[in-house]
């Protein structure tokens, strides 16, 4: 573990090098005046159904995820899976919402959800405080991916910073310089590199351990099923991370750049085929049980800097042949820089359009705009790697944990406002804040180390997803807040979409 | 369907939608399926059952959109 792996290293730097001039590349691809920010941020809204499966598939399912995931599993047993139910209730919730939000933002031009708020209700304060909420979730989400990186670089025997801050300054120069086209063509790399790195993994690997049955036999029993105690935080989890997957901007990014309602709805079919791989890299986390990677002394340092984090790392080391270690690493990190990318575009977006040309300058050029966006993509980039290289990743993945909470307080302006403009945005605004606050209160009881809160209604306690109980006190002061504001008499703001706009 | 009121093809279209809530109901309920037996193949009833639901899942909405499908405006 202390030598660096040459053979696996050159495999890595060569895969990443081609997804370099991919990258770059890119630009050429589909051409069009990348001085607009809808051709820079959205592709020009021009992605069919092949190309939109590769870009969601590979934004939605990140490589975060990918070590995460089998790392909950392998510490925390059965619980782990609800990633399971929250992928196979997301898709038929985003048939249904999503189309809509495509078909208004297309008839009006809107590049964020925040774009959609403020036609929606009229208020650039609501606007504002949607585009700040997608803002703070996404970076530490970018940063996330970065550990991502970090876990594989280590398991190769590199380290010091060095190398990822390279990774991340290439990944940097060409989102600057061919926008969303980039992540979208390298999608279509990684995922054939993931794909095949799971098919290995999941055939060879029980293989090596006696078949499916003996992995499950090695796993304690314990970990196996939920306590009854479980059970309500594990399906809140599930439906709260499901209804607040595409409230995340990079989601919605993946959304507005398709080329019409039919590919978002033919992805919710097709979709699942990454939930399929999700669900089969969580087992990853029970092979490691049985493969005993937490015991063996050659992973002990891995352990010791990753946490769980190294559990598939170590299981990969341990199964395969130093090139192919190589190539599963590489589809680690690659799976890193494509969510990364969009994340970092999303979020330019959200400051370009709803902070700059709302605030700062209203009225800018259409190449401005583009300007302002590829520069704030650089700084967002900086400004994750920073996080990672100077401070500790836990406050990383806290803050994530966090930006999972926040982001679902966008649900009632977002979702609610595709269907009715009822509730008022004074009442919206309030009730963002109170979700924020409550959602914030309940993580910070929990040491930000844990999103499930134990909630004392009457009598029972029932624990559940924070985000959830945020949104629901969201919701509610919302509902109030508008009636209170109706009884008042109070004016709502001027909605400057029609109910024919959504489509249908 | 020429000769029918497209507005009447659209609302019996909608009764299809009904079924996107079957995947919730399928996978949120967890005492459905908390338990390890019957296995498959050595795994257990907990994680076979909900891995099926990603093809159930798959299914219903391919369905749903097929069965509602309209020409793109």
């Amino acid at each position: 573990m202390k030598d660096v792996d040459g053979v696996a290293l050159a495999v890595f730097i060569a895969l990443f090098a081609l997804v370099t001039v991919v990258g770059f590349f890119a630009a050429r691809w589909r051409k069009a005046d990348l001085d607009q920010l809808s051709e820079w941020g959205l592709g020009g809204r021009r992605f069919g159904t092949m190309v939109t499966w590769f870009l969601l598939g590979g934004d939605l399912y990140t490589a975060y995820t990918f070590v995460a995931v089998p790392a909950l599993v392998y510490g925390a047993g059965a619980l782990g899976f609800f990633a399971l139910p929250y992928t196979v209730i997301t898709y038929p919730f985003v048939f249904v919402v999503m189309p809509r939000m495509w078909s208004v933002a297309h008839k009006h031009g809107y590049i964020t959800a925040a774009d959609f708020v403020r036609g929606r209700f009229g208020s650039s304060a609501l606007a504002l405080a949607v585009a700040v909420t997608g803002i703070l979730a996404t970076m530490p989400y970018i940063a996330l991916q970065l550990v991502g990186i970090q876990v594989v670089l280590g398991a190769m025997g590199i380290r010091g910073d060095l190398p990822l801050v390279i990774a991340f300054v290439i990944l940097a120069a060409y989102t600057y310089q061919s926008g969303l086209r980039a992540p979208a063509l390298i999608a279509v790399v990684k995922d054939a590199i993931i794909y095949v790195t799971v098919i290995a993994a999941v055939v060879v690997i029980p293989m090596k351990l006696g078949g499916y049955g003996a992995i499950f036999e090695a796993v304690p029993p314990k970990k196996l099923l939920l306590a009854p105690e479980q059970m309500s935080a594990y399906s809140t989890l599930a439906l709260g991370s499901a209804l607040a997957l595409f409230l995340y901007p990079h989601s919605m990014t993946g959304v507005l750049s398709s080329s019409g309602r039919a590919v978002i709805k033919r992805n919710t079919a097709m979709l699942p085929a990454y939930s399929l791989l999700l669900g089969l890299i969580a087992l990853l986390g029970y092979m490691a049980i049985a493969a005993k990677v937490g015991s063996s002394p050659a992973y002990a340092d891995g352990f010791d800097r990753y946490g769980a984090n190294f559990a598939v790392p170590a299981l990969f080391l341990g199964s395969f042949p130093s090139w192919f270690v190589g190539f599963a690493f590489a589809a680690i990190a690659i799976g890193a820089l494509v969510p990364a990318a969009i994340m970092s575009i999303a979020a330019a977006n959200l400051f370009t359009r709803n902070i700059y040309r709302e605030l700062i300058r209203p009225g800018c050029t259409g190449k401005e705009e583009a300007t302002v966006a590829k520069l704030v993509s650089l700084v967002v980039k900086l400004g994750a790697l920073a996080f990672i290289v100077g401070m500790k990743k836990e406050y990383a993945i806290a803050l994530q944990l966090l930006g999972g909470v926040w982001i679902l307080q966008t649900f009632p302006a977002i979702v609610v406002g595709l269907y009715t403009r009822w509730l008022h945005w004074g009442a919206l605004l309030a009730g963002w804040a109170v979700g924020m606050t409550v959602g914030t209160w309940m993580a910070w009881t929990l040491s930000f180390k844990a999103p499930v809160y134990a909630l004392h209604l009457g009598g029972s306690v029932v624990p559940g997803y924070a985000a959830l109980w945020a949104l629901i006190a969201n919701l509610a002061v919302a509902v109030a807040g508008t009636a209170v504001a109706k009884a008042l008499g109070a004016v709502p703001g001027k909605d400057a979409t029609a109910a024919g706009d959504y489509g249908e | 369907m020429g000769a029918q009121d497209p507005e009447q093809v659209r609302r019996a279209g909608r009764a299809w939608w009904l079924l996107l809530l079957v995947p919730f109901v399928g996978t949120l309920w967890v005492p459905f399926y908390d338990s390890l037996e019957p296995r498959i193949g050595g795994v257990p009833y907990f994680y076979w059952y909900q891995f099926l639901w990603i093809g159930i899942g798959a299914v219903i909405t391919a369905v749903v959109y097929f069965a509602t499908r309209q020409p793109e405006p």
